[in-house]
């Protein structure tokens, strides 16, 4: 029970000038706008795979195969959808260990000049960002032609010694065109957004506690794992979704490299594979309008996907803040 | 001397392994076990930042359990003096410096030391309070303790004892939980000196520590160095003409003038110099008719 006598807080209003209204005026305006643009997408993707919702039901969403065409559509998102989720998590197991090294050796080791004129710091920065730059077909060709014939080896020798575990076992004896190959150059192609990212925040860790933890005897060692990383968990666990929404969607490199194989499939070192993104590009046209509608749906499916993690990164970021600061 | 025998014991686990590892390290490495004060002495330093020098030619003995006071105008070079001290100076890109800092006798520049290490011996006070926002005030003070790896099973007598010693203990002994960062301005301070002090170090650099504080926060820091001043040599850079004289056994009074490089006017025993300065320029100084 309140007492009448308590004082309630003031409701604290505050008067604005023509300035600042106009301001925010503006601004909450384009806010609103990314807001709705965001829903129109969302309700146009729904409209256009309302006839593939119709045809297939809820079994859209537990089905393989991609039959579109004929008396009897039959079709599912369930492979491409596993096989985005692979190729992105194969993709992030390569990307985050090396961008998080990366990052870290850019803004705590690497010297400020090379031989006192080249200015090695700002080169490998610039360096990282191009490699963001680099068109996605170029990585799916390179990726195609020099990266994958490399990394047969490595796959016959994962399933040679790690075959038992399921994952690694290769029952077709083609290794080429896999969701591991493809999965790694998804990785490549999200290191220099991780990198980027992870380096910015890495090189707003307070000098104060810095130069705090270095004055009681901490090597670098220990400044990045006791000041740096925990100052930056948030930055960092966001660095890592954005390049979770980049492999996820991620089509016309995996569109190269994958052989698209409707039967779900979580041999990661075998021929055959499936992606959302790649299964659009691969099909557009083709299987008539209701191979569009099927198309569009699976690309509501990842659109929420999408979301969802969003969403939940936004909560553990905030989540860190709270603990952090 | 009671005090010392009574950290000995407290520390036994410490203790034992400091003497094992100084015993089979290597000749150079700091015989220093931490829980004696040690005397600095800083020969011909020099500093530069970049192309530009900022100290010429600064020698200093900073005596063993005594507190010394460097006073000087702003931009006189004593923040840089100090960082040289114990090794931060160098970790400012383009910095750089020539002369020799011995810490009893071993010179703390020589390239078999480890500059963590010598850190760890000759403990750091920032002017901005500087706790680790993110740890428990628990884990603040032995934060030392973990980026050294020194295990220990006094851990909660080691906190005590530090944050007594920094003044700290009976505002915040049922707060030990409490995030760093949510003790006020005065308290953080001295949570920091508690954070230096519980690594045992035979030095402690102090760099305007109450200038961001309150009147009673400075005096209970005062109070603290004088404390502490029996068990680690002290040297402190201060503004305050006042705080120098209550505090402090020794002064040296530093000058630059025009952009020149900083150098040390004159050094004595802090009665002689605030009272009978021998340099013109000092008695000006000290007497706040310039600064
Ligand atoms: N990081 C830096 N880069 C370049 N020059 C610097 C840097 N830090 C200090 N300086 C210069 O070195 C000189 C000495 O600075 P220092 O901070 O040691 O002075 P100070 O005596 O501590 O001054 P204050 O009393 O204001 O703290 C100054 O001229 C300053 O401009
Ligand atoms: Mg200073």
């Amino acid at each position: 029970m309140t007492s009448e006598l308590a004082p309630s807080p003031l409701k604290l209003a505050n008067k604005r000038s023509n300035e600042d209204r106009l301001f925010r005026g503006v601004t909450r305006g384009a806010g609103l706008a990314t807001f709705v643009i965001l829903a129109l997408i969302g309700v146009f993707l729904f409209i256009e795979a309302l006839p593939a919702f119709r045809s297939q039901g809820w079994r859209f969403l537990t089905n393989t195969g991609w039959q579109t065409t004929g008396a009897h559509p039959q079709f599912g998102v369930l492979s491409a959808l596993s096989g985005s989720i692979i190729i992105a998590v194969i993709g992030l197991i390569i990307a985050i260990p090396v961008s998080i090294s990366c990052a870290l050796f850019i803004n705590e080791y690497a010297p400020d000049t090379l031989l006192r004129f080249i200015p090695f710091k700002n080169f490998l920065t610039a360096a990282v960002d191009l490699m963001a730059a680099v068109p996605s077909i170029i990585y799916g060709m390179w990726g195609f032609f020099i990266l994958q014939p490399h990394m047969v080896g490595l796959e016959k020798w994962l399933s040679t010694f790690f075959g038992s575990l399921g994952i690694f076992q290769n029952t077709s004896g083609a290794y080429t065109s896999s969701f591991f190959i493809a999965g790694t150059i998804v990785g490549i192609m999200c290191m220099p957004i991780i990198t980027s990212l992870c380096r910015e925040v890495f090189s707003l860790t307070p000098s104060g506690e810095r130069e705090g933890a270095m004055s009681l005897g901490a090597s670098r060692a220990r400044v990045i794992r006791d000041v740096v990383f925990p100052f930056s968990k948030g930055g960092m666990i966001g660095s890592i979704m954005l390049g979770l929404g980049r492999a996820l969607g991620e089509a016309i490199a995996v569109a190269i490299i994958i052989a698209l194989a409707f039967p779900l499939n979580f041999h990661v070192v075998q021929a055959g594979g499936n992606s959302i993104a790649a299964l659009i590009a691969l099909q557009w046209g083709a299987g008539g309008n209701l191979g569009t509608s099927a198309l569009l749906a699976a690309g509501l499916v990842l659109f929420i996907l999408t979301l969802i993690i969003n969403m939940i990164a936004s909560r553990i970021v905030n989540a860190s803040k709270m603990a952090g600061r | 001397m009671t005090n010392e025998e009574n950290m000995t014991e407290v520390l036994t686990g410490e203790t034992d392994r400091r003497v094992a590892s100084s015993a089979t390290a290597s000749p150079t490495s700091l015989r220093v076990d931490g829980v004696t004060a040690a005397e600095l002495h800083a020969k011909g330093v020099h500093a530069w930042f970049g192309e530009r020098m900022v100290l010429e030619n600064v020698d200093l003995v900073m005596e063993r359990t005594k507190v010394t006071a460097l006073i000087g105008p702003s931009g006189c070079g004593k923040s840089t003096f100090l960082r040289i001290l114990n090794r931060m100076h160098e970790i400012v890109p383009g910095a750089s410096l020539a002369g020799s800092v011995d810490l009893d006798g071993e010179d703390i520049y020589d390239p078999n030391q480890r500059a963590a290490t010598i850190r760890r011996h000759i403990g750091m006070v920032f002017q901005r309070p500087n706790p680790f926002p993110a740890m428990s005030v628990r884990d603040n003070v032995l934060a030392g303790l973990r980026f050294n790896r020194i295990k220990s099973k006094h851990k909660d007598e080691i906190i005590e004892e530090a944050l007594t010693k920094a003044g700290l203990w009976s505002e915040v002994r049922d707060r030990l939980k409490d995030m760093g960062g949510a003790l006020s301005g005065g308290q953080q301070q001295r949570l920091c000196i508690a954070r230096a002090l519980a690594v045992k170090p035979a030095v402690l650099l102090m760099d305007e520590p109450c200038s961001a504080l309150d009147p009673g926060s400075t005096l209970r820091i005062e109070q603290t160095v004088k404390e502490i001043a029996h068990e680690v040599t002290v040297v402190i850079v201060t503004h305050n003409m006042q705080q120098a004289q209550r505090v402090s056994d020794k002064t040296a009074f530093f000058l630059s003038q025009d952009g020149n490089p900083g150098y040390i006017v004159e050094t004595g025993k802090t009665e002689d110099i605030f009272a009978r300065p021998q340099d013109p320029r000092t008695a000006d100084y000290v007497q706040g008719r310039f600064g």
